[in-house]
C-alpha cells in the first residue's frame, strides 16, 4: 500500500497547485478594473484580494460535496482519476494565463474531470444534460447578464453626474468612485475565496475519503482548510498580471465610473446567481461586465478581436482540459510508472510555460501599459489565431469608434495603441 | 436535461435591478456629497448643504446595507 499513500500525497499537492493557479488566474476578476482605473496600486490591489481570499476560505464551513456538481458520476472515482483531472485543469489554466486570456478555472476542472472519467470508466460516467445546464448555458448567460447590467449601470451613472463640471466636485466624485470600486472588488474577492478554496478542500477531502484516510462524510481536517486558503491567497498575491492586463486594458478602456459599474455588476451577478441556484462563472461574469461597461460609455470601445479570442478560449476550455485529462488518465492507468511520467510531464509542461512567459514578462510595473507589446507570445499566439475565426466584424467596429481609417490594421489588435480616452 | 429557466430569469432580473439601483444610489450619493466641496456656489445656503449631506449619507447607508447583505450571503 506504499504507493497509495504516495499517490495520495501527489494528489494533495496537485490539488493545492491547482488552487494556486486558480488564485492567480482569477485575481483579474476582482482587481483588473481597480488596477486599470488606478483606484488601487497594483501591489496593493493584489495584496488586498489575497487577504480577502484567505478570509473567504475560512468563512464558510460548507465544503463542496462534489467536485463537479453532478456532471461526473463521482462514486468510486479513483484517486488517479482525480490526479489526471487536476493535471488537465492546471495545464489549461497555465496556457490561458500565458495567452493572457481570462477563462473559467472551474470549467477547466470540469473538463479535466470529464476527460479523465471518460478514459477511466467510459462515456456512461458523464451526465451530458448537466454539462449543458452547468457549463454551456451559464457560459452564454453569464456575460450577457453581467454585461447588460453593467451597461445600464454605466449609462445611469454617467447620466446622473453629467452636470458635475466643477473641478472640486469632479475630484470629490472621483474619490467616491474609487471607494465604490474598492468595496465591490473586495466583495468579489471574498466570494471567490469562499467558493473556490472550498472547491479545493472538497477535492482533497474526496481524495482522502477515497483512499480510506477519512471516513466518508467527514469534514476536512484543519490542515486542509489552512493549506487550501494559503494556496489560493498566495496565487492571488502573485497576480496573474497578463490576465489583469487583458481584462483591465485589453477589452476596453475603463474610466473610474465604468470600473465601478462593472465591478458592482459582477459582484451582484456572482452573489445573485450562487444564491438563486443558477451558478454563473465568476470569470465570465466579470469579463461580461467589463465589456458591458465599455459599451455603456459614450465613445467607449470594446475590442472585439480580444473579446473573440476570449470567447474561443471559453469554448475550448472544456474540450482542451478534457483531452489533457484523458491523456493523463491514460498514462496513470498504466500503473505507478504512468503516474510518475504524468507528474514529470506536469512539472515539465508548467516549467515550459513559465519559461515562455519570461520572454515577455508582465508584472505589476507594466500591467497598465496597453501600448506595450500586448500579445508577445509568438508561436502560441499564431496557433491561437489559427483557431480563432476570422474577425469579421472587427474592422467595422474599430472604424466606427477610433475614427482612424485603419483598414483592418491588425486582426491581433491589442498591440494597437489605445484610442483616445 | 431540464433547464431551470425560472432560476436563470430571476438571476437576470435580480442582477439587473440590484446593479442599476446600487450604482444609481451610490452615484447620487457621491454627487450630492460633491456639491459640498464645489468651489463656486454649489451649495448655496446652510440648509441645502445639510440636505445634500443627509441625502448623501442616506444613499451610502443603503449601499452599505446592500454590501452587508452580500457578505451575509457569502458567509451563510
Amino acid at each position: 500500500m506504499e504507493h497509495i499513500t504516495l499517490l495520495l500525497a501527489i494528489v494533495v499537492v496537485t490539488a493545492l497547485v491547482f488552487d494556486f493557479t486558480n488564485g492567480f488566474h482569477d485575481t483579474a476578476n476582482a482587481m483588473a478594473t481597480t488596477i486599470s482605473t488606478g483606484a488601487l496600486k497594483p501591489k496593493t490591489a493584489v495584496a488586498m484580494s489575497a487577504v480577502l481570499n484567505l478570509i473567504g476560505a475560512f468563512l464558510s464551513v460548507e465544503v463542496a460535496k462534489t467536485i463537479s456538481g453532478g456532471i461526473v458520476n463521482e462514486d468510486g472515482l479513483r484517486t488517479e482519476v482525480i490526479f489526471a483531472a487536476l493535471v488537465g485543469a492546471i495545464l489549461w489554466n497555465l496556457l490561458t494565463w500565458l495567452l493572457g486570456l481570462p477563462s473559467s478555472s472551474s470549467h477547466a476542472l470540469f473538463g479535466g474531470l470529464i476527460g479523465a472519467a471518460v478514459m477511466s470508466a467510459g462515456w456512461s460516467s458523464i451526465n451530458g444534460g448537466t454539462v449543458v445546464t452547468k457549463v454551456l448555458l451559464p457560459a452564454i448567460a453569464a456575460p450577457l447578464v453581467a454585461g447588460v447590467a453593467a451597461m445600464l449601470a454605466t449609462r445611469l451613472t454617467y447620466r446622473i453626474n453629467r452636470n458635475v463640471t466643477d473641478p472640486n466636485q469632479v475630484k470629490s466624485t472621483a474619490k467616491g468612485y474609487r471607494a465604490g470600486q474598492i468595496a465591490s472588488a473586495g466583495l468579489v474577492s471574498l466570494a471567490h475565496g469562499t467558493n473556490d478554496a472550498q472547491k479545493t478542500m472538497g477535492i482533497i477531502t474526496l481524495a482522502l475519503v477515497t483512499s480510506g484516510v477519512l471516513a466518508p462524510g467527514s469534514n476536512p481536517p484543519m490542515w486542509v482548510i489552512v493549506s487550501a486558503g494559503v494556496a489560493i491567497a498566495l496565487g492571488t498575491y502573485l497576480g496573474g498580471w497578463r490576465i489583469i492586463r487583458t481584462m483591465g486594458k485589453g477589452l476596453t478602456d475603463l474610466q473610474p465610473p465604468q470600473g465601478f459599474a462593472a465591478q458592482t455588476s459582477a459582484a451582484t451577478v456572482i452573489l445573485a446567481s450562487s444564491h438563486l441556484g443558477f451558478s454563473l462563472s465568476t470569470t465570465q461574469s466579470c469579463s461580461g461586465a467589463v465589456m458591458g461597461a465599455g459599451l455603456g460609455r459614450k465613445g467607449g470601445v470594446v475590442r472585439w478581436s480580444t473579446a473573440t479570442r476570449m470567447f474561443v478560449a471559453w469554448g475550448l476550455t472544456l474540450p482542451a482540459a478534457g483531452l489533457v485529462g484523458a491523456a493523463a488518465e491514460f498514462l496513470t492507468k498504466q500503473g505507478p510508472w504512468g503516474i510518475t511520467v504524468t507528474a514529470i510531464l506536469l512539472v515539465g509542461g508548467s516549467f515550459a510555460i513559465w519559461l515562455a512567459s519570461r520572454r515577455q514578462p508582465v508584472d505589476h510595473t507594466n500591467v497598465n501599459d496597453a501600448d506595450a507589446d500586448d500579445e508577445p507570445q509568438g508561436v502560441v499566439t499564431t496557433a491561437m489565431a489559427a483557431v480563432q475565426p476570422p474577425p469579421v466584424g472587427v474592422p467595422a467596429s474599430d472604424l466606427m469608434t477610433t475614427t482612424i481609417a485603419a483598414p483592418a490594421a491588425a486582426p491581433d489588435d491589442p498591440a494597437r495603441p489605445t484610442a483616445s480616452v | 436535461m431540464k433547464i431551470d429557466w425560472a432560476a436563470l430569469a430571476s438571476v437576470f432580473g435580480v442582477s439587473l435591478v440590484v446593479t442599476v439601483a446600487l450604482v444609481g444610489l451610490f452615484t447620487l450619493g457621491i454627487v450630492a456629497l460633491s456639491k459640498l466641496s464645489a468651489t463656486s456656489g454649489g451649495a448655496a445656503g446652510g440648509g441645502s448643504a445639510v440636505l445634500a449631506r443627509t441625502s448623501a449619507y442616506a444613499c451610502f447607508a443603503a449601499c452599505t446595507a446592500a454590501v452587508a447583505y452580500g457578505i451575509y450571503l457569502i458567509v451563510a
